[in-house]
């Protein structure tokens, strides 16, 4: 049998050894893991905007290309000065909205074509949820979407990072006819809500908690960008 | 997790000046292969089985990450049983077999984005799973370093095996691929062939073992009266 010193000091050589060698692990790692998460980051922007793919060049290119990150602010000024990625959606979310900064990722196509990504985020039952979704040139129209999640349950709430929930989104609008915001409902095809087809998806069954989760995420991220909306719209007027 | 199995008693000390791959290492390597199974015997790691093996590359690397767990922490507490004192050993072996995992965790996170991104919660639960921990206890704290190696690495091809095995049925009948390549022609699905959705649930992974378990038993007689 060992003596009691022996065993504490063998416990706390032993922590501080596995210590400095994680702590080396996670050192040297962090550079290729960071330039992942980057990279994954701006695959997640461009499948908004319909372009997916697994090739680290083509995501790069396709990106430097035709994106440009603007901040705003509450007001819809541009805030030359920030970057997007000094901006922390985790953050802002939970700020009045009038102070708020605002990240956009504007996508200019081959054709000319605008589309404006609004990066999302908001709670799910597990843990955050977040996307990114992208509106036509109309300001209105969504073009396309992309969610994803931290820890939702498969088959269930983790289908929003599925494409067939994500479809869905293409088409649908974000104001009624009166101009009004009312945003992209996701609501059960049995919920009586006033608004018209083109402001709802079906939500996911089994996952009413992250379905929800989404709807006021959209809400609640969509609305402040409106004030930058409508004075690009009366620029070009 | 823990109460899944008990561990099989250690083996008997060896002499010394023992050939690398004398008869008896050799036996090491291969024991888990079928005799001593981990997941099919042992009965040992089924709930990693279930999760990761919807397609084969994932399976492949959590085949390999287990691998590489089970034969460093063999290796590692081989090399240091005689000074781990006897009232902490499970807590020593837990931080050695902790260290492994949140390493082999950060290379994939490193070098294979989107493996670890799919692994997600299970290369952490290497920690917690049974064939390690199982391992340590029973052949590691009483084995020289050189065979607990073995042992490390026979324990996790036989995990392997099975995984990959199981993985390949459920690929191929639940979505008609291999590694992600088309396997099933067109020419079945213009016929009214479907994709089995079942094998992409959990469920079919512990159909696939049974009958797994069930094959090997008629094939291996000697396993029948093992539990």
């Amino acid at each position: 049998m060992h003596s009691n010193r022996y065993t504490l000091i063998y416990a706390a050589v032993l922590s501080i050894l596995t210590a400095v060698i994680l702590a080396a692990a996670s050192e040297g790692l962090k550079p290729a893991q960071e330039a992942n998460i980057a990279l994954d980051t701006k695959s997640n922007i461009l499948r908004a905007v319909r372009f997916s793919s697994d090739d680290r060049q083509a995501i790069e290119k396709e990106y430097g290309e035709h994106i440009r990150e603007v901040v705003l602010n509450a007001a819809g000024e541009e805030q030359p000065g920030i970057r997007t990625t000094e901006v922390a959606l985790k953050d802002e979310i939970s700020k009045k909205p009038a102070d708020r900064r605002l990240p956009l990722y504007i996508y200019t196509g081959k054709n000319g074509q605008r589309n404006y990504i609004i990066p999302v985020r908001g709670v799910g039952l597990w843990g955050p949820i977040w996307g990114y979704i992208s509106l036509e040139s109309d300001y209105n129209t969504v073009y396309g979407a992309f969610f994803d999640h931290k820890s939702e349950t498969p088959g269930l709430g983790a289908e929003i990072a599925e494409a067939p929930f994500q479809q869905q989104f293409q088409g649908k609008k974000i104001r009624d006819d009166n101009d009004r915001f009312v945003s992209v409902n996701v609501v059960k095809k049995t919920d009586k809500i006033s608004v018209g087809n083109e402001h709802r998806v079906d939500a996911i069954s089994g996952g009413t908690i992250t379905s929800r989760g989404t709807d006021a995420m959209l809400k609640n991220c969509l609305a402040p960008y409106l004030t930058y909306f409508e004075k690009q719209k009366s620029n070009v007027l | 997790m823990i109460a899944e199995s008990t561990p099989k008693p250690a083996g008997i000390p060896k002499k010394k000046n023992e050939g690398l791959f004398s008869k008896k290492n050799i036996q090491t390597l291969r024991d888990p292969l079928d005799d001593s199974n981990p997941i099919t015997v042992q009965i040992l790691g089924i709930c990693s089985a279930l999760a990761v093996t919807v397609q084969v590359k994932p399976a492949l690397i959590m085949a390999l990450g287990v691998t590489v767990v089970v034969a460093f922490s063999n290796l590692i507490i081989s090399l240091i049983r005689n000074s781990i004192p006897n009232r902490i050993r499970i807590i020593v072996q837990l931080i050695i077999v902790a260290m492994l995992v949140t390493i082999v965790d950060q290379l994939l996170k490193a070098y294979m984005f989107d493996v670890s991104r799919k692994l997600s919660v299970f290369v952490g639960l290497i920690i917690t799973n049974c064939i390690v921990m199982g391992r340590l206890e029973a052949f590691a704290m009483a084995q020289k370093p050189w065979p607990a190696f073995l042992d490390g690495i026979g324990n996790g091809a036989g995990y392997g095996i099975i995984l990959i095995t199981v993985a390949v049925f459920r690929e191929t009948l639940g979505a008609g691929t291999l590694l992600g390549y088309k396997v099933v022609p067109q020419w079945f699905y213009d016929h009214g062939y479907v994709n089995n959705g079942l094998m992409l649930l959990p469920p079919a992974a512990l159909f696939l073992i049974g009958i797994y378990i069930w094959w090997q038993r008629s094939r291996n007689r000697k396993l029948i009266n093992v539990s």
